[in-house]
């Protein structure tokens, strides 16, 4: 089979490029640490999730705090809102602390993504969706299901406070 | 001698898939400038309720049966030609007919939702599931049926191909496969391995579970089922733009195809490993392990391979059909290029946005940048270029250069012809340049008013509301582009015959021919076999992971649309 140079060469470079990408996202994992979203946040009952019987966080979704440097954030996608997040009940947090966010659905498919950021995951039924990630900046942070959930799917939003830790009301959080 | 007089019964097939797919492509394109302009609140003439609806009919129509219609068509065509004898009539008509009822189905299902919804079998006739349909939300069973249809018809249109090359293989025993055929086979053998996801995911779970028959099933499974089948579609719709790049494009240019043996390396390439690379449509899934993703990433990645050899011959084809003109210097030879006819220009724009879109699509593949686009507006900037461009547009060029043949009448209404494939690129680029933008904001895919009480997006660069003009306009011109593709073709279609046809069908050797390939390049038994084991590899354990719990748990009930 007669391959010109030319080729030879451009297939090297494409090979070249392709173990370069792949070299990167290792690093990433590997070095930098960039965790994916996995199996670590476990099954559960999406129909416990509806009526509040699961006997977790998820009864009575909000912020619980773990301990002085990390809070975890229980939150329930139904159609169509996000408990805490949508409305005026948005979730509070301090700045620059570990926060692990815990998202399920009570209903159908739903998404859970933070405007401009990478913290961005699928909420299906039956599956609890796990990601831990730390707020630097003060302010508020968009809140969006990206996943069509339904008629009323375009008005399911919400936001998060991130709180400097000075003025965050620890009062607030379950312990 | 022209094909329709050559072979005037595979003729009538490829009309009859065509002439379904371009009332598909008119229907969906309708519905693609209604939300265009709902969405950036140009012209609103639906509820944004009724949106969804819209959107379902837009990607059924075009990403499903534009799509398989033409695809259809088109292999038929190709092998046809290729081989030079007329299909398998019954199996060929069988899938028309098969995927034209599919077709039906669906689209009754989902209009329904669009006129009040009248009860059917004790269901609601509604579908706004959208073209991913994932449970637990519920369409009209008809609609799931439907959708099972169109893909066992075109496991039939298939059957007819495969027919076809078995009777020629014993007449030809010691030939090479002609290229066309050749390229045929492996897309279908790729599409008969990739379909049997969603065809499992359909039959046995959605249609028994929309029916009442069993009363869960697991999302996260029937997603995953999906996935499966819902990458390799991609190149269900690319490898055809591919055979026409490779085999028809370069003969526009003025030059031939520069090697056969690497067109068939690029084939087999995508055969082996267009279906183990799913799993990156759920990289932000929760439920499946880091590890099997990262399997996924690294298949995804060596799959921009023959897209990427692709990139060279192409390029590289059309600059020796150039010289061929006596285009000369390093870039001087473009404009040698035959511009001013469309079939070409078509597909060297086509050729041109997918470059885009490849790009965007590495972005996609990346395992961790891809948690600032997925399911944002990107997604659908990322498509548009390439099903919506790369295929689309090829489909519509070749069409100029195909019809013709296909109906003996001339090319009609040139100078609109000419100029089609001008607005389509102008209007895509305008368009899926603000959704990628968008996206890079954070504004989600899939919504009737991306604009929220609770906080406003900021844009990185330009406005949002710079965006969504662009978006606007962007989707006007597309309309406008697919309405004279479809001018010039019922101008075209219901002309007089007479005269000389403008159209030369030959297609010419290529400059490396498929004697210099090896032979191992023809044993699809291997590629096949081989295919298979890399997909029990990256599916083989997640899936069991899945189902250790039961085939339908942690499962949920229907919850009607």
């Amino acid at each position: 089979m007669h391959v010109h140079r030319f080729e030879k060469v451009w297939l090297g470079a494409a090979l070249l490029l392709i173990v370069g990408f792949i070299a990167t996202i290792a690093y990433g994992t590997v070095g930098v640490g960039v965790a994916m979203v996995d199996d670590s946040g476990g099954t559960i009952d999406a129909q416990a999730v509806a009526n509040g019987e699961t006997g977790t966080g998820f009864d009575d979704p909000g912020v619980v705090r773990q301990s002085e440097d990390h809070y975890v954030v229980y939150v329930v996608a139904r159609q169509f809102q996000f408990v805490p997040g949508s409305g005026d009940d948005p979730i509070r947090i301090p700045a620059d602390t570990r926060v692990t966010f815990r998202v399920t659905s009570a209903d159908v498919m739903h998404g859970f993504s933070v405007a401009g950021t990478n913290i961005n995951t699928m909420v299906i039924p039956g599956q609890v969706a796990e990601l831990t990630t730390r707020f630097d900046e003060p302010g508020t942070y968009g809140l969006v299901c990206h996943e069509y959930c339904g008629a009323a799917h375009h008005t399911m939003g919400g936001s998060i406070e991130v709180v400097p830790q000075s003025e965050y009301d620890y009062e607030e959080v379950t312990n | 001698m022209v094909f329709v007089d050559a072979f005037p019964k595979t003729s009538k097939l490829v009309r009859s898939q065509f002439l379904v797919a371009f009332v598909a492509l008119a229907l969906g394109a309708l519905f693609g400038i209604v939300q265009a302009l709902h969405r950036t609140g140009v012209l609103r003439v639906i509820s944004s309720a009724d949106y969804y609806t819209i959107l379902t009919g837009h990607g059924v129509l075009l990403a499903l049966v534009f799509t398989t219609f033409f695809i259809a068509g088109l292999f038929a065509w190709a092998v046809t030609d290729s081989l030079e004898r007329e299909l398998p009539q019954r199996l060929a008509w069988g899938a028309f007919w098969t995927m034209l009822v599919g077709t039906v189905l669906a689209a009754v299902a989902i209009v329904g939702g669009l006129i009040g919804a009248p009860s059917i079998l004790g269901h609601a006739l509604k579908a706004d599931v959208l073209f991913t349909f994932y449970p637990p939300m519920k369409a009209h069973p008809l609609f799931y049926v439907g959708a099972a249809l169109i893909i066992v018809g075109s496991w039939v249109a298939g059957a007819a191909y495969f027919k076809s090359l078995w009777r020629w293989r014993s007449d030809n025993p010691d030939s090479r496969i002609p290229l066309r055929t050749f390229m045929v086979v492996t897309t279908m053998l790729m599409w008969y391995v990739s379909t049997v996801g969603v065809a499992v995911e359909v039959v046995a779970f959605l249609i028994p579970w929309s029916l009442g028959l069993v009363s869960e099933v697991d999302p996260l499974l029937t997603r995953t089922l999906f996935w499966y089948f819902g990458h390799p579609v991609v190149y269900f719709w690319l490898m055809p733009a591919y055979l026409v790049w490779y085999t028809v494009l370069p003969k526009l240019a003025g030059g031939r195809l520069l090697s056969d043996p690497l067109a068939r390396v690029v084939f087999v390439l995508f055969l082996l490993l267009s279906t183990p690379v799913g799993f990156h449509h759920q990289y932000v899934d929760p439920g499946i392990p880091e590890g099997f993703k990262f399997i996924a990433m690294t298949n995804t990645m060596f799959l921009l391979l023959p897209s990427l050899l692709t990139a060279f011959t192409v390029v590289a084809s059309m600059e020796h059909g150039a010289r061929q003109r006596g285009g000369e210097g390093y870039f001087g030879w473009l404009r040698s290029l035959p511009w001013g006819n469309p079939a070409f220009a078509g597909c060297a724009l086509a050729g041109l946005m997918f470059a885009a879109g490849g790009f965007s699509g590495m972005i996609n593949a990346g395992m961790n940048i891809n948690y600032l686009i997925h399911n944002t507006l990107w997604v659908p900037g990322h498509f548009h270029l390439t099903v919506g461009t790369a295929f689309a547009l090829t489909a519509m060029a070749i069409s100029y250069w195909l019809v013709p043949q296909l109906t003996g009448t001339r090319l009609r209404q040139r100078t609109t012809a000419v100029a089609q494939p001008y607005v389509w690129f102008v209007g895509m680029a305008l368009m899926s340049n603000a959704m990628h933008r968008a996206g890079l904001a954070g504004i989600p895919r899939r919504t009737a008013e991306p604009t929220y009480d609770e906080f406003a997006f900021r844009a990185v660069g330009g406005s949002v509301a710079e965006m969504r003009l662009q978006i606007a306009v962007g989707g006007l011109l597309l309309f406008v582009g697919a309405a004279m593709f479809l001018w010039v073709m019922a101008a075209t279609w219901l002309a007089h015959r007479g005269g000389q046809l403008s159209v030369n069908s030959d297609i010419p050797e290529p400059l490396s021919g498929p004697e210099h390939s090896p032979r191992v390049l023809d044993n699809y038994r291997l590629w096949t076999a081989i295919a298979l084991l890399l997909i029990v590899i990256a599916y083989g354990p997640p899936l069991l992971g899945m189902i250790q719990n039961g085939l339908f748990a942690p499962g949920s009930p229907p919850i009607p649309v």
